[in-house]
Formats: C-alpha cells, sequence, structure tokens
C-alpha cells in the first residue's frame, strides 16, 4: 500500500482541526450566554470577539455587539470564516477531498450536519434558543469524533485526524480560558467573590470539567485551581497538556510506524512546549498575566502547524502549496 | 402478461405506440419482465413514492450528486433516479455486449491504425483529412505503441432502441466517458429499497465494475512493474463528476489524485506523500488531452502535471484512456464506424450505426437534399448541438436556410432519420406513464474488453422529451440485465 498523500495528510488534518473548532465554539458561546444571562454579566458579548481577533471584520458589517448579532456572526454568518457554518462547510469541504479515503459513514454524518446546519434561520439562533443549538451542535461535532474512532481505518490518516484534533482541543481550551481573562477585566478586585467562583464554576461546565474538577478538587474552587486544571492536569482529555502530551505521542507513532524522515522540527518544537508546560506554575502565571501566557502558548500551536506543514504537507514545491492551503482552510 | 397483473396502476399505462422496454410492442409483447411487472402492480402506487421518497433522501445525503453552478453559487443537486428499472433480455444483452466488444476492437485498430501506418487512410475508407485535419487528432501520439494495442480503456457507447425493436448506436464515447458510478449506485440503492422487487429475479452483477477496472488498468502497466501503483487524476472537488471520480478510486482502492499531487523527475511520474515522492506507474486520468500536461498541450493547463506526456513517450507510465482517442468518437468519424468495422475485422456491424448519410460523398448529399423534410441534419463540428436542423419539425424556410448550408459545405454535414427513442415506464405525477430512455453500457478493454452488464439508462423526466441529459430535465434509471 502507498503512503498516503501528502494532500490527503492536509485535508483530514484540518477536517479534524474544524470540527473541533465547531465544537468548541459551540462551547464558548454557550458559556457566554451563560455569563451574560446574569445581570452584572451583561454586555459581555464583545468579550468572544476579542477572543477571536474579530473586532474589526464584525464591526465592518454590524452596529453594536449585541447578543443577537454576535451569535449569528458565529453561528450563520458565512461571510466569517470562523462561524459554525463556515467552519462546518470547510469540514465538509475537507471530508470531500477526503472521500476516497475516510469511511462512508463520516462523510455521510458530516454531509448531513452541515445540511441541517444550512437550513437553520434566523429564529433558530435567537438568544433565548442558543443553549439547545449549541447543545444540538455539540453532539453533532461528538458523533463526527464517534464515527471516526469507530469506522476510521488506521493508516497514517489516522495520525493526522488525531493531530488535528487534540491541537485544535489545545488551542481551544486556552481560548475558553481567556473568555474568563475577558470578563474579569473590569473587575479585578472581585476575583474570589461568590460571583466570580459561579463564573469559573460555568467555565469548567463548558469544557465538560466539572464532574473530573470535583474528583481532583472535592472542595473549594479558586481561580487558580480551575485555571491549572484546565492547563496541566494530564488526565483531562481537553486540558492543553493533556492535548500536547497525546498530541506528541501520535507524532512520536507516526514517524516511527511510517518510516518517515520528516517531522523532527516539529517533534522539536512539541518537546519545548511540553516542557514549558510541565514546569510552569499556576500561580506565577496568574500572577504575570494569565492572558499573556495563553497567548504565548498560542503562538507555539501555531509554530507547531507550521512546522508540520513544512514537514508532511508536501510543500516542497512553493507555487502549489499556496493554492492548497487555500483550498483546505478556505 | 397475466390478467391478475392488470390492476389500475398498470392497466392505465399506455406506451403510447412507443416500443416499451417493460412491455415490448402490442403484436410482440415483452414476457421476460412479466414477473417484475406484476410486483410493481402489487407494491402499488402509494407504496413506490413512499420508497422514492426514501430513496431520494438517501442520495442526497450520501452526497451523490453533481455540481450544478450559477453565477453565485454551486449547487450540489443529486441525479433523479426512478425507481422503476429497465429491464434488458438475456438475448438483446447478448447482441449489446458482442456488438459493443466488436466495436471497441474497431476503434482500437482504427486508432493504431491512424497514428501509425494509415493503412485505412491510403485506403481511401475513411478521407485523410477528415482524421489527419481534426481537431482531436494528436500528431505527438504518432509512432507511439501502447499496450496491447488499447487505446480506449473505457469506453460507452450511447444506444438507442426505435419503434422497431433494433438497438442502434446514436454516439460513441472514447475519451473520458462518465455515468458508470450511477449503475453501481443506482444498484445498490434498488437493493435496499426493493429487496421484494429483486428477489429471485436473477439479475447480472454490477458491483465488481472496480475490480475490473484496476485489472485492466494493471494490465497495461509498464513492463518489469509487478505491483503497479494505479491512481485516478481528477480535476478535483469543483469538478462536476468529482462524486464518479471519488466512486471510483474507491472501489479501485487507488489514491485519487490532483495535478498538483504529481511530479515528473527524470521522465518518471511521482505523486507527492507523507514519506517524499513515491512512483505511479498507471494513471486513469478523467482529465481531457489539453489539460493534461501544460508542456506538452494547453501552456495554461493547472490540472494536470507537466512533463507527464514525455513521461508517456517513454513508456515509463501509462495513461488510460491514451492520448488522441477523441477523433475516433467524433461525429463525422461516426459515420464511418460500420466502415471501419468491415474494414478491420471483415465483420458487419453486430450494434448498426443510426443510418446516416455523409454529406461529403454525392449520394449522401443528393439524398438528404431530397428528403430535408424527414430528417435531422447536424454539423460535423466540435460543437455539438448547435445547427441541427430537426426536418420534420422545421419551417420551410428553416429547410431552405439548411438547403444552402448543405450546398456550401457538404463535408461539414451528416443527416440522419428522425428516431423515436423507446419508452420506459416511470414513476411520474399522473402514476407511471411512458418516458423514453436511452443506454450506455461500459465496456473496460486491457488485454480484453470486458462489458458491464447493463449500463447507465437515461429518462427524459419531462413529458414527451427526447433529452435525457441531466442538466435537462433527464434522470436515470437501475438497469436489469436478466441472467
Amino acid at each position: 500500500m502507498s503512503n498516503l498523500l501528502a494532500r490527503y495528510a492536509e485535508a483530514t488534518f484540518w477536517m479534524a482541526r474544524y470540527t473541533e473548532r465547531a465544537e468548541n465554539l459551540a462551547r464558548i458561546l454557550d458559556v457566554n450566554e451563560t455569563f451574560s444571562r446574569d445581570t452584572r454579566g451583561g454586555q459581555n458579548w464583545r468579550s468572544v470577539l476579542q477572543l477571536y481577533d474579530d473586532e474589526a471584520s464584525f464591526f465592518a458589517h454590524n452596529q453594536e455587539a449585541t447578543a443577537a448579532a454576535v451569535i449569528r456572526f458565529y453561528v450563520l454568518d458565512l461571510e466569517n470564516p470562523g462561524s459554525i457554518l463556515s467552519v462546518v462547510r470547510a469540514a465538509r469541504q475537507n471530508a470531500r477531498t477526503l472521500r476516497p479515503l475516510i469511511s462512508t459513514e463520516m462523510w455521510i454524518h458530516l454531509n448531513m450536519f452541515y445540511n441541517r446546519l444550512r437550513a437553520l434561520t434566523e429564529e433558530d439562533v435567537s438568544e433565548h434558543r442558543l443553549a439547545r443549538l449549541c447543545g444540538f451542535i455539540k453532539e453533532g461535532c461528538q458523533t463526527h469524533s464517534g464515527i471516526t474512532e469507530g469506522t476510521f481505518y488506521r493508516d497514517a490518516g489516522w495520525y493526522f485526524y488525531q493531530l488535528g484534533c487534540n491541537l485544535e482541543r489545545a488551542d481551544q481550551t486556552t481560548r475558553l480560558l481567556d473568555v474568563k481573562y475577558h470578563l474579569l477585566l473590569p473587575s479585578v478586585a472581585e476575583v474570589g467573590s461568590p460571583f466570580d467562583v459561579s463564573q469559573w464554576n460555568a467555565l469548567l461546565r463548558s469544557a465538560s470539567a466539572y464532574h473530573a474538577f470535583r474528583r481532583v478538587h472535592p472542595s473549594g474552587m479558586t481561580p487558580a485551581a480551575v485555571a491549572g486544571f484546565l492547563l496541566f492536569h494530564q488526565s483531562f482529555p481537553r486540558s492543553v497538556a493533556g492535548c500536547i502530551t497525546a498530541f506528541d505521542a501520535m507524532l512520536d507513532a507516526l514517524i516511527a510506524r511510517y518510516g518517515l524522515t520528516g517531522g523532527g522540527e516539529v517533534a522539536a518544537e512539541v518537546d519545548r512546549l511540553r516542557a514549558a508546560l510541565s514546569e510552569d506554575q499556576i500561580d506565577d502565571i496568574i500572577s504575570r498575566g494569565l492572558h499573556e501566557y495563553i497567548d504565548g502558548v498560542q503562538i507555539k500551536l501555531v509554530a507547531i502547524t507550521e512546522e508540520l506543514a513544512q514537514a508532511f504537507f508536501g510543500l516542497e514545491a512553493a507555487g502549489a502549496s499556496s493554492s492548497a492551503e487555500a483550498s483546505t482552510e478556505a | 402478461m397475466g390478467d391478475d397483473s392488470a390492476t389500475g396502476l398498470l392497466a392505465n399505462y399506455d406506451p403510447q405506440g412507443f416500443f416499451c422496454e417493460m412491455l415490448g410492442m402490442p403484436d410482440r409483447p415483452a414476457t421476460f419482465t412479466a414477473a417484475i411487472w406484476e410486483r410493481i402492480g402489487q407494491l402499488g402506487l402509494h407504496e413506490l413514492r413512499a420508497r422514492a421518497r426514501d430513496a431520494e433522501l438517501e442520495l442526497y445525503n450520501f452526497g451523490i450528486t453533481f455540481t450544478v453552478y450559477s453565477q453565485k453559487d454551486a449547487i450540489d443537486r443529486i441525479l433523479p433516479f426512478d425507481v422503476i428499472p429497465r429491464v434488458i433480455s438475456p438475448e438483446d444483452w447478448r447482441t449489446i455486449e458482442d456488438g459493443v466488444s466488436q466495436r471497441v476492437a474497431a476503434i482500437n485498430l482504427f486508432l493504431w491504425d491512424v497514428y501509425h501506418d494509415q493503412r485505412i487512410l491510403d485506403d481511401g475508407v475513411v478521407p485523410r483529412d477528415l482524421v489527419l485535419g481534426n481537431k482531436t487528432y494528436r500528431p505527438e501520439m504518432c509512432g507511439l505503441d501502447v499496450p496491447f494495442g488499447t487505446y480506449v480503456h473505457i469506453n460507452g457507447t450511447d444506444l438507442i432502441r426505435g419503434d422497431d425493436g433494433r438497438i442502434v448506436v446514436l454516439e460513441d464515447n472514447a475519451r473520458s466517458p462518465s455515468g458508470v458510478s450511477y449503475v453501481v449506485e443506482n444498484r445498490h440503492l434498488m437493493q435496499r429499497a426493493f429487496p421484494d422487487l429483486m428477489a429471485n429475479i436473477g439479475i447480472k452483477p454490477v458491483s465488481n465494475y472496480g475490480q475490473k477496472l484496476h485489472e485492466a488498468l494493471a494490465e497495461i502497466a509498464p513492463a518489469g512493474v509487478l505491483d503497479p501503483q494505479v491512481v485516478l487524476l481528477s480535476p478535483g472537488t469543483y469538478n462536476s463528476a468529482y462524486f464518479e471520480h471519488i466512486f471510483l478510486a474507491r472501489e479501485m482502492g487507488v489514491p485519487l489524485v490532483e495535478g498538483s499531487d504529481l511530479v515528473v523527475e527524470n521522465d518518471r511520474v511521482y505523486m507527492r506523500t507523507i514519506a517524499g515522492l513515491e512512483p505511479v506507474h498507471v494513471v486513469y486520468r478523467r482529465i481531457n488531452d489539453d489539460f493534461l500536461d501544460p508542456l506538452a498541450f494547453n501552456p495554461d493547463s493547472m490540472l494536470g502535471a507537466a512533463g507527464l506526456f514525455e513521461a508517456y513517450r517513454k513508456g515509463t507510465v501509462a495513461l488510460a484512456n491514451a492520448v488522441g482517442t477523441g477523433v475516433a468518437d467524433d461525429k463525422a468519424v461516426y459515420a464511418y464506424i460500420p466502415r471501419i468495422i468491415k474494414y478491420y475485422l471483415d465483420q458487419d456491424a453486430i450494434l448498426p450505426n443510426v443510418e446516416t448519410k455523409i454529406c461529403r460523398e454525392p449520394e449522401g448529399l443528393k439524398y438528404t437534399l431530397d428528403h430535408l423534410d424527414e430528417l435531422v441534419v447536424k454539423p460535423v463540428g466540435e460543437s455539438g448541438g448547435y445547427g441541427i436542423t430537426v426536418g420534420p419539425r422545421a419551417s420551410s424556410k428553416e429547410i431552405e436556410a439548411c438547403r444552402d448550408l448543405l450546398l456550401a459545405d457538404p463535408a461539414n454535414y451528416i443527416s440522419q432519420p428522425m428516431i423515436n427513442l423507446s419508452v420506459s415506464p416511470t414513476l411520474v405525477d399522473e402514476g407511471i406513464g411512458p418516458r423514453h430512455v436511452d443506454l450506455r453500457p461500459f465496456a473496460v478493454t486491457g488485454k480484453s474488453t470486458w462489458v458491464l452488464p447493463g449500463g447507465l439508462s437515461r429518462v427524459a423526466l419531462t413529458k414527451g422529451s427526447i433529452i435525457v441529459n441531466s442538466s435537462q430535465g433527464g434522470g436515470s434509471k437501475d438497469t436489469w440485465v436478466l441472467e
């Protein structure tokens, strides 16, 4: 059997990332809605825009960051490449490229999921229905993961799928933590107040981490404990460190199993991040600034993606690479 | 047909004088379809409609679609599927199978000849300028030997049946015929939706197409390659036939590549993998000659691979179909195919052409001019569909305009009688009604030729229409060749 086409590796990696991204976007909208429901947390939809660096593109077409406008922007707006509809469309487009490789069930599900999202109306995405909508989107993405786990042939494509999944999940968990950072900005004095604790609580729930957190920390809930859990706890599948450890193991296995000569630079980049994650102390991070720390992690994740592309996505001929990237990421 | 099958649903079905693929003609009723026709009647209209709806939904979810491009958007549409099968008797199938094989054999001999000795041109059987002056003729192919003399590895022959029940060839497709994916998927769909209709009927299977194709493609690999790497070269996801490319790659278990995946170094073809470049030995390309290689053909092409044709000439890679096969399925050359068969095989054509007058020949021109009001006059130029005059439906002014064109440039025209396409019972708004159908069987040739039992039955869903094209209201049916 021949080795995996470089273009397929790239498309698999991005298919995984885009579905994971859609799921996390739903989680972030969901938790933000929970926050803003509280009278003291109102008008916080702008923070989501800051989180994704989308203020400029949002305000190009919108006057005000109302709940309705921001939700529409992140769910239905095809002009926004980061909306859930755009991201699922991109996942489906990659799946279409991958039809010769992936299981029929994976394709049928993504195709149907996309068609259902496309059929959503403005009414369907109104604020009072947001929790249910986010539940539907999460479930769609999780169904995709489950079908993939159960049907995707375990060749190199599977490894690239896992790499994409873990990298995106790590990145999105940092963004979830950052929501809280942005919300806290106006009220630093309230750190540790009952209100603050309830927000951390909601944050944990949005990452499906509340129960796991409670098992590790049966009583109390400090910002440091929550942030530390989401960043560093190895056994939690959405923690940054957990994802990077999984990524590292997948990468090693991929290189070893297929005797690949490339990938040394990616491995080095991952090792540096892993080392940092295992040494850094949450109290230091909080005192120096959680947001700045998260920014740093995100930059390293981007570097890992770039090295991965260099090593495996067939970029040696400069001409072909830019168009390939455009077609898989668009 | 027994009386008990004549439920209301079927009793109302009237082929309106056309040859019916299910019932035959009133004076020559088909008996081989009796059991199937009766079962359809027993299902009843309500059940047929319910299952048809489920089938359409399944096609949509499955993404068995072709892409229609409008100015703003690319829309994936399903090819409408009619649940009432088109049934072919074992006798008719033998004729079709033999006729298609014969035609493919003659076409391959013809292609070898026109790219080598050109005997058929020297002997004046086919006019020299018709071949050498044809846009699809590729002088670059001269003197090049292809394995087993096979140029057309995948061939599609468009067949129709007239009122007299004879099956005739309307058109050859020797470049990149499409539609075979629908043949197999339609069968799978029927097996899921109508197990009760198919049980114990004895229908020849179609699901081994991918295997047969891979075998043929492996046969044409360069000498000495034991485990050839076959790839399918597609223009990419935006191509309207992309679904079919996926289907073929999956059925053969080979990579579906795009031009950017291929690299040619030292006249050898490679594909980019995660482990670097790996050799490619056979390319089933679904890209026209023009776009195959910017160094050899259209320099603006972004779809092919630079250097591919030179590698092909050096024999390090095989292409299916070969380059330059378009000269064999040209509209004007079509008229000569019966003579081409006679010339190389010393046989009469098993499947006749639609009777065609070649206006470059004085007799053909005279006959055409004398019978303009009865004939369909077609220009042979590359833009098919344009400039056709349908005599029986034309005004006297149009007839005279056609006469002037013919006299000005007779060599540019052929003429054919109007053919009434046969009909097949089809589920339509008013119940089950007759709709016109054609048939495209697919022949796969490596060392020898294999014909997929059945083929693509296209159906004109618009009442009275004879246009079966998907872009103009055409759909498809499952095609059953009985054992």
